[in-house]
């Protein structure tokens, strides 16, 4: 709905400064533009049910199908990234944590200062310069070589596809061009959140169940495999998904810097050209995703808490 | 030999301000299947004399000296393997708040299966573990162990928190078994329920136990042998009935004074003044800043043992008459 209070005329803009006025007339008329805004509002939610998303003022397409175009790069870029995120965050903040105050807990701090310091976009550069064509490790743009066709489609996500369908080949280049984007879009969370299992981890070393577990004898190894990592994880993984949440919103810096068709880009370019149509299915999709990881979170948690788990069976 | 002979233990904790000094040399024995209390106010540094034999002392404590002799070797020396087998058969510590000593986010059988398979060389099997952890439920007087197991902690109450830690402690409490105020999380019936598990548990499986606790009352029928402790020393030793009856120190003396009685003379004074800082603690006895009969050389010298009747101790110079005080 504040897409459709924001001034500039959309039918104007789609149609150029030159076009005559009557071709815009026209034009609103045809996009019920002159219509009451809770009409609007119907038109396009019986539009969403049907598969009818609006034209994109921008592409001449049904908003639908860009979205079902655009997304996939999205999801899977976010996804090598959550992936990415959780692989390096937890093995920093238990290390750090397990060794607070030594030479291995700074350099892990010094290391997350960075992250956090330096914006996404600017890393991605830097990556690009020195691994991408500095030393030629990675490739610096796209999701696959130009001389590379894309896996037939079932998910989208290039890497799914081509194992599904055989295409080794095509799925290792496609996890090679992910790397340094996945890479610089994870960097500040896990940052962030090897800190915070840092501390979660340093305050329940102090507490009476790891004093009881030493003093029982079990192993390092489990104690702090087990019984430590456990209940330190429950603050990171709720700071976990709000960071993933948000990368969709954040993406679109990288997908520009990388040349990755996604839709975070689209969704930036649907704002700058007022496509009215391609906004509103924007915002949806982004909430829904949204929705969607935390749910997740929420379930994953609750299997890490007992806590939770059994406060909410009670109160049914 | 003594099972246990702390001799001359310094601990101090380093912290932002400096380096505070709680464990001032302290000196104390436990003998095989005795039975020993440790009384005094909070903040004295009961808790830390007891983690330091479980070697489970703070990041920032600082060992500045003294001995731990199990059998006559020295437990503060003995490398991590040697004192986890320790830790595994012979010692065991129960906690004061028994929902903190347990891990809030496993069940009871996820962490009482490893304690048990931990604390066994041979491998033992899903059935012989899980029978072991029943017959321990039993002997902490547990009913319904299948459905404590299944519990997680928050499930449990106080009392039955306390009962699991005590079952845990006991897979390795061979020898020793300290009890840090078991009961005072608790509420008074539960924690002379508790009190009377221990001296059932430890009487029948003949090991030593130490006892802190506030509750002198049920400390006096509990313990053999008695150990008064203030601010980091210990003022006062001896039998249980010989220290009640004959408080010889003036610390003991207003400390057991100072619990209520039911005859109705009121509520008693406590002892006025405050523990002294640790950063900064008086010279000679760190009593003096709160003694009644406080002398000048109680501020210049640290008093030594005096023995003022047979087996009783107290380290007080109103006790000196000439010759000299014997340390222990």
């Amino acid at each position: 709905m504040i897409a459709r209070v924001l001034p500039g005329d959309p039918a104007r803009l789609a149609l150029g400064p030159r076009a005559p006025q009557q071709a815009v007339d026209a034009l609103r008329a045809e996009l019920h533009l002159n219509d009451p805004i809770f009409v609007q509002y119907w038109y396009w939610l019986s539009g969403v049910f049907t598969g009818n998303w609006g034209i994109s003022l921008f592409t001449q397409r049904n908003v639908l199908i860009d979205v079902s175009e655009f997304l996939p790069a999205t999801v899977e870029l976010i996804l090598a990234a959550a992936i990415i995120d959780l692989a390096l965050a937890i093995p920093l903040g238990m290390l750090a944590g397990r060794m607070a105050n030594t030479f291995v807990d700074n350099t892990v701090r010094i290391i997350s200062y960075i992250g956090i310091a330096i914006p996404a976009f600017v890393v991605a550069i830097i990556l690009q310069l020195t691994l991408g064509y500095g030393l030629h490790i990675f490739p610096i743009i796209g999701r696959l070589d130009q001389s590379i066709q894309p896996p037939p489609r079932i998910t989208g996500l290039y890497v799914i596809d081509g194992l599904i369908t055989g295409n080794f080949s095509v799925a290792a280049n496609a996890l090679w061009h992910l790397v340094l984007p996945a890479f610089a879009l994870a960097l500040g969370p896990i940052a962030q959140e090897a800190r915070i299992l840092r501390s979660s981890v340093v305050e329940n070393l102090n507490k009476d169940y790891t004093l009881a577990e030493i003093s029982h004898g079990l192993p390092e190894r489990i104690i702090t495999l087990k019984y430590l990592m456990k209940p330190s994880l429950i603050p990171m993984i709720t700071i976990y998904a709000l960071d993933i949440s948000s990368q969709i919103a954040n993406a679109f810096l990288i997908e520009l810097i990388f040349n990755w068709p996604g839709f975070s880009r689209y969704g930036l370019n649907a704002m700058l050209s007022k496509d009215l149509n391609a906004i509103v299915a924007t915002v949806m999709v982004a909430g829904i995703m949204f929705v969607v990881a935390n749910t997740i979170v929420d379930l994953v948690v609750s299997y890490l808490d007992p806590r939770i788990r059994f406060q909410a069976e009670s109160e049914e | 030999m003594p099972l246990i002979q702390v001799k001359d233990l310094r601990v101090g904790y380093n912290v932002y301000e400096g380096l505070l000094k709680v464990l001032d040399g302290i000196n104390f024995f436990v003998e095989r299947k005795e039975k020993v209390g440790i009384i005094g106010e909070s903040a004295c540094g009961k808790t830390t004399a007891m983690k330091a034999i479980m070697r489970i002392l703070a990041k920032n404590s600082v060992l500045m000296g003294g001995k731990i002799l199990y059998d006559g070797n020295d437990i503060l020396r003995m490398n991590d393997t040697q004192f986890t087998e320790i830790r595994r058969k012979k010692f065991s510590m129960i906690f004061q708040d028994p929902s903190a000593a347990l891990n809030p986010v496993f069940t009871i059988r996820q962490q009482f299966y490893d304690i048990i398979r931990y604390s066994s060389n041979q491998r033992m099997t899903k059935d012989m573990i899980h029978e072991r952890a029943v017959e321990l439920l039993k002997q902490a007087a547990l009913p319904e162990p299948e459905r404590i197991l299944d519990s997680y902690p928050f499930q449990l109450s106080g009392g039955m928190k306390q009962r699991v830690n005590i079952a845990m402690a006991l897979v390795s409490a061979n020898e020793l078994l300290i009890a840090d105020e078991p009961g005072t999380a608790l509420d008074v019936t539960i924690e002379d329920q508790i009190l009377r598990l221990l001296k059932k548990i430890v009487e029948e499986r003949r090991i030593s136990i130490i006892l802190i606790s506030h509750a002198l009352g049920t400390i006096k029928h509990f313990v053999d042998r008695i150990y008064v402790m203030y601010a980091g020393t210990i003022v006062e030793s001896g039998p249980t009935e010989k220290v009640f009856k004959n408080p010889k120190h003036p610390y003991t003396q207003l400390l057991i004074d100072s619990v209520p009685k039911l005859t109705g003379e009121g509520v008693p004074e406590g002892i006025p003044g405050i523990v002294p800082s640790y950063l900064n603690p008086p010279h000679g006895c760190r009593f003096v800043t709160r003694c009644p009969y406080a002398m000048q050389v109680c501020k210049e010298k640290v008093p030594p043992s005096y023995e003022v009747e047979q087996l009783h101790y107290a380290s007080c110079f109103l006790y000196d008459n000439g010759e000299n005080g014997k340390d222990e």
